[in-house]
């Protein structure tokens, strides 16, 4: 007597099933399959192929037509089920009913649609489907603009596959970097570092607001108010066990549909299936799983004993050309360490994470070779203590020499490639070495080996090394920390020169030996990007010291000091009631007027930093910027307002300065003072630009300091117009923001350049002084702003407990 | 073992920290990587520093107010400083971070 099984849903999973069953058993069950698609089984792991072109259609189809037929499968294709009846053990289509004896929910899934207005205009799909992907083919052929929501591997290979077609592609992706569940950092920068090399945009961080369009979509909205051009909106942020019908029957139901390891539902005669199920409290979206649930159900069906196991999962993309690699878990838990290998010049980096001396994740890009076999150790649990020390290098590299990198240099072949920009074998600089060139820079200027980028360096000198011998001693560099070998002009120059616009392409491409640096580089990587590139990287707050990150400066007992700006040091008696009232309402225990012409409120509690700003605000009071490695304060005598001996207006003059600069960000902190005449009341003459107003103009000189080193300013011009006078300061300014050394003062820089540097191109070349004025103004069309109002309004509970456990119900 | 939510994984900052008020007192909640975080005591051993305002980098933070850093899986200061942070046991589950529950609870008065 035959079996009445019904399955519904023709997908991979449940395609898996019926062929174990009707291979081992063929007479056991008469099968009726509905279908929601108008076709049967297909590869939808191919669908990318499709969607770029490669493949066709028919090339993906898994069980055509013949196939169910010779098995003697009733199709229902086309045909949505309406409703499962337990007690009936009848399941209701669209074109009526079926009585089951076993039922298979294989339900799959359904793409996520995020609620933003818009989101059913006709021109957004989703990417699930065969008919998905027609739609998305359809639409490119008339080109324009594409919009991917979701930069997961579902929205990448959309996108790729729609650029290839000749559309017009931007990602937007909600979180740091690219497919944030595979991928760390850095092999999420490589990624889009691939990604726009096929000239697709990749805006990251990047949340959608709407889609707009009257009849059909025409645009994205973005949260930050850009908009972006869309012909096609591709929704990808993401899928969800489609339960639906399983919910309706009063199954058991968490995010997905539970099951228990023989793949049964909470009724024994229903069984579930793939992308639907939720086990041990996993959900699944890879094939391999799917295909082992497929056989423990199957054999289930049959009467024989087995048990589904989770078991570590790889993933890759399928874009040709993308070569990247991630499985296991590479995230999470502590005892964790790393073993992290960058190849800038290939654009190759590799991690492995390595927990109680075994291997439990890997990620990979550019070179996946060994992918399989550190799949293997991670499924296996291998030890690898004994492999440690070379593992990174793959399997090539067991079991045999000791890995010291000397012994590795020399055993480089003649023609080995040793610095890749000028393409300078290993023979060449041997030659140069034996030949008289016996350090470093007479390797570099007869050989060019290491002139461009610098990241062979090392091996440079190691060759060096190996050839002198004991003849050769290794130079001290001053590195900018332990995470890379390089200095800080280096970094510098590297960032401009390679256009490095990330804290990831820092990493990457110079190298880095952390996954993320320190708190000695972060903060200066931050600061030369954001100086470098203003426009397009991002401030990372997290990559700042607290006081800059919290606006504030912290104490000794962990509370932190507010001092609003006093522009010029002037103050009126609205802003100093609203001093003080903010004084009496958080219980400021010290009040005191600082050195800067402005008062300083300390000892204000962590968590009542936003809501003092907010009241200091409302009096029209602005941050002071008394944390940062920008712009202090300018310190301005009462000049020719009051003072009879005044020559210019020098508080005036003052105010206009600090208008201007506060806000920037420079490699340490700025002070700047004027003062009427030549008496000097502002003590210009010690800060890092003063200005002494005199008869004829202003004498404005740089370079002074009155902390740990005492220094005088020393005269870089006398200019006879304010507005000339406040360009070269402004100019002064950029050429320090451009050229220090994080950390270095006005003066250490000026010591660097020498007063004839600039003076020659702050002064005399006009063009150069416009230019750089230019690029002061470009960047403070960002940073001219007041961070106290942006986190008071928008930051303000970042600034309280994530919860508060002592608040619970005593017990 | 009893885990208590204490909130969203994106709560915290990538690369960032905050604090968790306890009956045993404050603990500072990093977040080194996307989808990974640490939890251990806010107080430097060294001056008291609020850890929860330190660098976050690889697993380790550093103390704001005189650089002490501590690698977060075992509490352990680095290199030449010598002492130790309490650390307590955070999970990851469907975004939500969850806390040892007993290890945070008041500690019983018998």
């Amino acid at each position: 007597m035959k079996q009445k099984l019904v399955v519904i849903g023709a997908g991979m999973a449940s395609g898996r099933v019926l062929e174990h069953l009707t291979e081992t058993a063929p007479d056991s069950f008469d099968i009726t399959l509905f279908n929601a698609e108008p076709r049967g089984n297909y590869n939808r792991i191919m669908l990318s192929p499709v969607l770029s072109g490669e493949k066709t259609y028919e090339e993906i189809v898994t069980h055509d037509h013949d196939w169910y037929t010779e098995r003697d499968v009733t199709c229902r294709f086309g045909e949505h089920v309406v409703k499962i009846d337990r007690d009936m053990k009848v399941v209701e289509g669209e074109n009526g009913h079926v009585p089951y004896d076993k039922l298979l929910i294989a339900t799959g899934s359904a793409p996520f649609i995020i609620p933003v207005p818009g989101k059913d205009l006709p021109g957004v799909i989703s990417y699930r489907d065969l008919d998905d992907t027609n739609a998305m083919v359809d639409a490119a052929a008339n080109g324009g603009d594409a919009v991917v929501i979701g930069g997961g591997l579902l929205g990448l290979e959309a996108a790729a596959g729609l650029a290839e077609r000749g559309m017009k592609v931007t990602v937007v992706h909600l979180m740091g970097h690219l497919m944030e569940r595979q991928l760390d950092e850095a092999a999420g920068y490589l990624l889009r570092k691939d990604l726009e090399g096929r000239g697709i945009t990749v805006l990251t961080q990047a949340s959608t607001k709407a889609i707009l369009g009257e009849d059909r979509a025409e645009a994205v909205l973005l949260e930050s108010g850009e908009v972006l051009p869309a012909n096609l909106v591709v929704m990808a942020v993401g899928i969800r066990p489609e339960t639906r019908l399983a919910n309706d029957a009063g199954l058991d139901v968490a995010r997905g549909i539970e099951v228990n390891a023989q793949l049964q539902t909470s009724d024994p005669d229903i069984y579930a299936v793939g992308e639907c199920v939720e086990f041990d409290g996993n959900l699944f979206g890879l094939v391999a799983p799917l295909y082992d649930q497929a056989k423990v159900l199957a054999k289930g069906l049959m009467d024989e004993a087995d048990a589904f196991v989770v078991k570590e999962l790889a993933t890759k993309l399928k874009v040709t050309g993308c070569d990247l690699f991630s499985a296991g878990d590479f995230a999470e838990g502590p005892g964790r360490e790393d073993i992290v290998f960058r190849d800038p010049a290939r654009g190759v980096y590799k991690r492995l994470v390595i927990e109680d001396d075994r291997l439990v994740g890997a990620v990979m890009y550019g070179d996946t070779a060994d992918g399989n076999w550190f799949f293997g150790l991670i499924k296996d649990g291998t030890e690898i203590d004994e492999m440690r020390d070379t593992l990174i290098f793959g399997p090539a590299y067991q079991g045999g020499d000791s890995a010291d990198p000397l012994s590795a240099v020399a055993a480089l072949p003649l023609d080995a490639e040793i610095c890749g920009c000028n393409g300078v074998c290993k023979g060449t600089i041997v030659e140069a070495i034996n030949g008289g060139a016996t350090d470093l820079g007479a390797v570099r200027s007869t050989t060019k080996a290491s002139a461009s980028c610098g990241t062979c360096t090392g091996l440079v000198e190691q060759l060096l090394q190996v050839t002198l011998g004991d003849g050769f001693e290794l130079p001290a560099a001053q590195s900018v920390c332990g995470c890379t070998d390089l200095s800080h002009e280096d970094v510098r120059r590297l960032i401009k020169s390679q256009e490095l616009k990330s804290q990831a392409a820092v990493w990457q491409e110079l190298g880095w030996k952390t996954p993320n640096g320190c708190h000695v580089c972060r903060p200066a990587i931050n600061y030369y990007l954001l100086a470098d590139w203003p426009l397009e990287y991002l401030d990372d707050p997290q990559s700042r010291f607290v006081n800059e990150r919290k606006h504030a400066n912290i104490q000794k007992d962990g509370t932190f000091s507010v001092v609003p700006r006093m522009w010029g040091g002037i103050t009126n008696p609205d802003e100093l009631r609203a001093i003080a009232d903010a004084a009496d309402k958080f219980d400021v225990p010290t009040v005191k007027v600082t050195g800067g012409q402005r008062i300083d409120l300390l000892g204000v509690k962590g968590e009542d930093l936003p809501a003092i700003w907010a009241d200091l605000n409302k009096a029209g009071l602005v941050s002071g910027h008394a944390y940062s490695k920008g712009l202090r304060t300018v310190k301005t005598c009462v000049g020719s307002d009051h003072c009879r001996f005044g020559t210019q207006d020098s508080t005036g003059m003052g105010i206009k300065l600090e208008k201007i600069l506060w806000g920037s960000w420079t490699p340490h902190k700025v002070k700047l003072g004027v003062s009427g005449c030549p008496r000097n009341c502002a003590e210009a003459t010690c800060k890092d630009i003063g200005i002494v107003c005199v008869d004829s103009g202003y004498q404005i000189s740089i370079g002074g300091a009155a902390g740990m080193d005492v220094k005088e300013t020393e005269l870089l011009c006398q200019i006879p117009t304010e507005e000339e006078a406040i360009e070269v300061v402004v100019a002064v300014t950029q050429a320090y923001r451009e050229g220090g050394k994080y950390l270095d003062r006005l003066y250490k820089w000026l010591a660097k350049v020498g007063m004839d540097w600039v003076k020659e191109n702050v002064v005399d070349d006009l063009e150069n002084r416009r230019a750089l004025v230019e690029r002061f103004e470009v960047s403070q069309s960002v940073y001219r702003k007041d961070p106290w109002a942006e986190h008071a309004q928008e930051k303000a509970q970042t600034y309280a407990p994530i919860a508060d456990l002592t608040l619970e119900a005593a017990e | 073992m009893s885990w208590i939510d204490i909130g969203h994984v994106d709560d915290v900052p990538l690369r960032g920290a905050r604090l968790l008020k306890t009956h045993i007192g404050c603990i500072a909640v990093f977040r080194t990587a996307e989808a990974e975080v640490f939890a251990a005591s806010n107080s430097c051993p060294h001056k008291g520093g609020p850890l929860s305002e330190g660098i976050v980098h690889g697993q380790s933070v550093t103390c704001p107010l005189h650089n002490w850093v501590f690698d977060l899986n075992t509490g352990e200061a680095q290199g030449a400083d010598e002492g130790r942070i309490e650390t307590y046991q955070v999970r990851l589950e469907g975004g939500r971070i969850l806390i040892d529950g007993d290890a945070v609870a008041r500690r019983s008065a018998a």
